[in-house]
């Protein structure tokens, strides 16, 4: 497991990051795939915005992006009608049970 | 750079039987065998196999089985786009003068590992291709007004295609009501705009000019070769445009002095209904935003120019050997003996072979 997963699995959603170019690095590497030196690791902002969503049957997916770079799939808590690209949204809650999951929900609900 | 021509093919049935992969390499193996003139095991020096399934040293055990010794062979693993990826390196061994004649053959079965990159964490536990497919789909939607009627006439277009290629895993004809009233996968996908996995096999010969008339009187030449990788993470994608596609599709044009308007007929990569939408935008064949039009009157005037074989949606998905079935779709189609399928005066053709949502692609031009 790696350094991701292992935060994930305790509930933090993390990215690493070059210090050298002072970019994220993303999706999660232990190398920047700029200059390839070593990255550290930091918590990433739980505030983003919804880039495109569907459902299926009664679960609202989306792609959500933050720190205007990190794009995930999760589920959306909320309705799909209620909820558009462009929309920001909170990161309520990440796990890792042997696959990545990420639930958002809309920003002042 | 030297000419190098398709001049054998070969497929067998796609289906839902779960088979050995060795059987389904060999099966399809053994119709080139059996439809290429004065082809013996001794004139192939390259052998070359395109899978996602898990087997191992599937180069050695398909060249064992067929008695062939070649001084190449090995396997080809690239997603959905494996068949083309394996095509190209059969290619480049060509051009380079390594080996004269390689036989490239790719073979999965229903329900392989190679639909999910397990690799790609930002999919979360959204990671089946139909989620890409509807986040594609709504943004389609979304941007252009696209409506579930012009995604359903890919689906009727393509399965009404396939009823004339004796390959393909389904030969049921679908009216654009029945689609659009298929089971729903998502809200934006109908399960009748999806593409299914099947097993299958299918092969092709490649030869040097200097041996291809040895084994057919029409070699189909591979005049131009564009591939592209963007990234594997979907969540990188423009959800509108297959990136990669344009940028391999430049390419294949500038390689072989074309432009999109001399392609008679193409086969492209029709996973899911809205991929067919921008694929025949994104190679040009029409303007950005044409692209439900440009299919609708395909359809309505019953123009086999795009997936005559039936693309993926009509004929199957059987992943490590779609790209090299679209290359013998082409093949027979610039031979004029694609029977029913046949497209009239057809010099110049396309394949268009992706992989994980666009995230890669590849191009080829084919003329005869």
């Amino acid at each position: 497991m790696n350094k991701f997963e292992s935060e994930l699995k305790t509930g933090n959603f993390v990215t690493s990051e070059c210090n050298h170019c002072n970019r994220v690095v993303w999706p999660p590497s232990d190398y920047c795939d700029n200059c390839f030196q070593k990255v550290s690791w930091r918590k990433i902002s739980k505030n983003g915005t919804i880039i495109e969503l569907s459902k299926k049957e009664n679960d609202v997916f989306c792609i959500s992006e933050f720190e205007n770079k990190i794009r995930i799939m999760g589920k959306l808590d909320a309705q799909i009608d209620m909820a558009k690209p462009g929309q920001r949204v909170k990161l309520s809650k990440c796990l890792f049970n042997g696959k990545n999951r990420f639930f958002f929900s809309l920003e002042n609900n | 750079m030297k000419k190098i021509a398709v001049v054998g093919y070969g497929n067998t049935k796609f289906t839902k039987d779960k088979l050995p992969i060795e059987s389904l390499l060999l099966e399809s193996t053994k119709q080139v065998f059996d439809t290429t003139k004065n082809l013996s095991q001794d004139l192939i020096d390259g052998v070359i196999v395109s899978t996602n399934d898990n087997s191992k040293y599937l180069g050695a055990i398909l060249s064992e089985l067929s008695g062939i010794k070649p001084k190449i062979s090995h396997t080809v693993e690239h997603l959905c786009s494996s068949g083309s990826s394996a095509v190209i390196s059969g290619f480049s061994y060509i051009a380079s003068g390594l080996v004269d004649t390689v036989l490239v053959t790719g073979a999965d079965n229903i329900g392989n590992s190679g639909q999910i990159l397990e690799w790609d964490k930002s999919r979360g536990e959204y990671d089946r291709p139909i989620y890409w497919a509807s986040m594609f789909t709504k943004a389609h939607k979304r941007q252009f007004n696209t409506t579930d009627e012009e995604l359903a006439i890919v689906s009727a277009k393509n399965h009404k295609h396939a009823m004339d290629n004796p390959h393909a895993y389904t030969h049921k004809p679908y009216t654009i009501s029945e689609i659009m009233n298929s089971k729903n996968i998502t809200d934006d996908l109908r399960i009748l705009d999806c593409s299914y996995s099947c097993s299958g096999g299918s092969s092709i010969l490649l030869s040097s000019e200097k041996t291809a008339k040895k084994f057919t009187d029409q070699p189909i030449w591979i005049s131009g070769i564009g591939q592209k990788t963007n990234s594997a993470s979907f969540t990188k994608n423009k959800l509108t445009t297959l990136s990669s596609s344009v940028m391999a599709a430049n390419d294949a044009y500038k390689m072989a002095k074309i432009t999109p308007q001399e392609i008679d007929v193409a086969e492209i990569h029709d996973a899911f209904s809205v991929c067919e939408l921008m694929a025949v935008e994104d190679l040009n064949f029409t303007e950005k935003n044409t692209g439900a039009q440009y299919v609708r009157n395909l359809f309505n005037t019953e123009d086999r120019k795009i997936n005559p074989r039936g693309g993926l949606i009509g004929a199957g998905h059987p992943l490590g050997a779609t790209g090299i079935a679209q290359i013998v779709e082409i093949t027979q189609q610039l031979q004029n003996k694609a029977e029913k399928r046949q497209i009239s005066n057809a010099n110049h053709g396309l394949i268009h072979n992706m992989s994980a949502a666009a995230t890669s692609s590849s191009v080829l031009v084919l003329k005869s």
